[in-house]
C-alpha cells in the first residue's frame, strides 16, 4: 500500500510526564515527536528544530538522566519519563552556572544552537566534573554551530566546569564551618 | 512526520502479535535514531511503531564466563561502552560503539538497532563479526539464532523476515589469549560515516596464531567476513610477512565503490592498512603488551 493511498491513522494520546520537575499531561498526537510535543502542545520553544534528523543538536534536552535528541524520541515514548530542557536549568532569576559562563565567554551569537549546547554541556558536566578539552569537543560533537567556531563554547564549559568545583569547595568549606 | 500511530508491547509475545496485526507498515521502534528519520522522511511506509524498549529480554546487558555477553537488541550504546566486563573483554565492541553518532545519538541508539539497518557502513557490526556473535531473533514463526556474520544480504537488507526482530546479541566469552581491535577511517575526528572500517579478533599461543576473524566494512554491498585473511594468519608465526599477507587478501576481497566518502582505489588501500594495523593492535592485547580500554 502506498502512502497515498493509506489512510491517515494518527491518534489522539495522552502523554503524562515530568517536564523541568513538574508533572504535566497533555494530549499528542501519535505523529508527535517529543520536540513537537515540547513546542506545539506545551508552548516551550526552547528547544530548538535545526535539522530535524539528529545530526544538530538544537534540541537537545536530558531524558531520564541521558542527552537525547528530542526530535529523533516519539512523543509517546515519553509517557512516564522524566525531561529536562533548557527552560528547566535557570532558578528564577538566577541564571545555571553554564548559562552565566556562556554569556561571560560571549559563546553564543544567533543563539539558535545555544539550547542543545546547554544541555549537553549540562549532562557532560553531570559525567565528569573536570573533563579534558578533547572530552569536552568529542562530547559536545553532535551540537553544531555555525556562529562561534566552538573555541568560545569550550572556553565557557571549562569555566562552568571550574565554577562547578569551585562551588563545591565553598560547599564543603561551609559545611566544615 | 507521516501519520503513526504509536503503540507499547509489554512482552515479546505482545510484540510479535502487533507486529503481525500491523502488517507490512509496523516497525519495531527502539533507540529510533534511524527509523524515526526514515518515516519522517517518508523513505518508509511506516504506520506503526511498536516500541520494545518496555520489554526486559531486549534491555539486558550482561556478562558470566559461562554465557558469555548477552547484549539486548535496545539496550543504548552508552551503557554497552560503559560496562567493565564489555571495556575489558570486548574492546572492540566499545571502540566501534562510542563513534556511532554523538553522544545523544549514542544515549538512543543500539546494537541492535545498527545491525537491523543492515548499512553496508555500519560501525558496529564488522566489531561483533569478529567477536562471533549471534543475534537472537523472534517472529510469527517463533525464536531462531543467525550468526551476525551472516545477518546482512546487501544494503539495507537482512535475514529478518516479515514480523521478526532482534531480541538481543550474545558473544561467547574470549578464550585465554584473546585480543580484539576495531578501527575505521574518517577524515574527521567525530560523527562522520566510515570510508572503510576493520575489525580482528585473534587467539595466539606464544607467536602463533590459533584462531583469526578479520571482517571489513564500508567496502562491499554487506560488511564481510574475511575467510582468506583471516586463513593467512592461523596456524602461523605472527610476523611481518604473515601480517603483510593477511593485508593484502584484505584488499584482494574488498569490493568497494567509488562516492564522496572515498574512491575504490582508496578504500581497497584503506582495507590494507587497516587490516594490518588492527592485527598490530589486537596481536598486542593478546600479549597483554597494550591494555584493553
Amino acid at each position: 500500500m502506498t502512502t497515498e493511498q493509506r489512510p491517515a491513522t494518527d491518534e489522539r494520546i495522552v502523554v503524562t510526564a515530568t517536564i523541568n520537575g513538574e508533572e504535566r499531561q497533555w494530549l499528542s498526537s501519535s505523529r508527535d515527536s517529543l520536540l513537537e510535543a515540547l513546542r506545539e502542545r506545551l508552548g516551550m520553544t526552547g528547544a530548538k528544530e535545526g535539522c530535524n534528523n539528529g545530526n544538530c543538536g538544537a534540541c537537545a534536552v536530558i531524558m531520564d538522566g541521558r542527552l537525547v535528541n528530542s526530535c529523533l524520541v516519539m512523543a509517546g515514548e515519553v509517557d512516564g519519563a522524566d525531561v529536562t530542557t533548557v527552560e528547566g536549568l535557570a532558578q528564577g532569576e538566577s541564571l545555571h552556572p553554564l548559562q552565566r559562563a556562556y554569556l561571560e565567554e560571549a559563546a553564543l551569537q544567533c543563539g539558535i544552537c545555544t539550547p542543545g549546547f546547554l544541555m549537553a554541556s549540562k549532562a557532560l558536566l553531570a559525567e565528569k566534573k573536570d573533563p579534558t578539552e578533547e572530552e569536552i569537543r568529542f562530547w559536545l560533537a553532535g551540537n553544531l554551530c555555525r556562529c562561534t567556531g566552538y573555541d568560545k563554547i569550550i572556553r565557557a564549559v571549562q569555566q562552568a566546569a571550574g565554577q562547578v568545583a569551585g562551588a563545591q569547595v565553598a560547599d564543603a568549606q561551609t559545611k566544615e564551618a | 512526520m507521516q501519520a503513526v500511530r504509536y503503540a507499547r508491547a509489554a512482552s515479546l509475545d505482545e510484540a510479535v502479535q502487533m507486529l503481525r496485526d500491523g502488517g507490512d507498515v509496523a516497525r519495531v521502534l527502539a533507540g529510533g535514531t534511524d527509523v524515526i528519520v526514515l518515516a519522517r522522511e517518508r523513505r518508509r511506509d511506516i504506520d506503526l511503531f511498536v516500541d520494545i524498549k518496555h520489554i526486559p529480554d531486549v534491555m539486558v546487558l550482561s556478562f558470566n564466563e559461562a554465557d558469555g555477553l548477552t547484549v539486548g537488541a535496545a539496550t543504548p550504546l552508552y551503557q554497552v561502552y560503559a560496562h567493565p566486563d564489555v571495556r575489558q573483554r570486548y574492546p572492540a565492541l566499545v571502540e566501534a560503539s562510542r563513534v556511532i553518532g554523538g553522544t545523544a545519538i549514542q544515549g538512543r541508539a543500539s546494537l541492535g538497532g545498527n545491525l537491523a539497518n543492515a548499512s553496508p557502513a555500519a560501525d558496529s557490526i564488522p566489531a561483533m563479526m569478529v567477536l562471533d556473535g549471534v543475534a537472537n531473533l523472534v517472529g510469527p514463526q517463533g525464536a531462531r539464532q543467525v550468526r551476525v556474520a551472516e545477518f546482512c544480504t546487501g544494503p539495507g537488507r537482512s535475514v529478518l523476515e516479515a514480523g521478526e526482530f532482534i531480541v538481543s546479541l550474545q558473544f561467547p566469552t574470549p578464550p585465554a589469549g584473546s585480543g580484539f581491535a576495531w578501527e575505521r577511517f574518517i577524515p574527521r575526528n567525530e560523527m562522520d560515516i566510515a570510508v572503510v572500517n576493520v575489525g580482528v579478533s585473534l587467539v595466539l599461543d606464544g607467536d602463533v596464531v590459533q584462531e583469526a576473524r578479520i571482517a571489513l566494512g564500508a567496502a562491499a554491498p554487506t560488511p564481510l567476513l574475511l575467510e582468506d585473511a583471516a586463513q593467512a594468519l592461523v596456524g602461523r608465526r605472527l610476523d611481518d610477512d604473515t601480517i603483510a599477507a593477511a593485508a593484502a587478501a584484505a584488499k584482494e576481497a574488498a569490493q568497494p565503490i567509488s562516492d564522496m566518502r572515498g574512491s575504490i582505489k582508496q578504500r581497497k588501500h584503506l582495507a590494507a592498512v587497516l587490516t594490518e594495523r588492527m592485527i598490530r593492535k589486537a596481536a598486542a592485547r593478546a600479549r597483554g603488551e597494550e591494555a584493553a580500554l
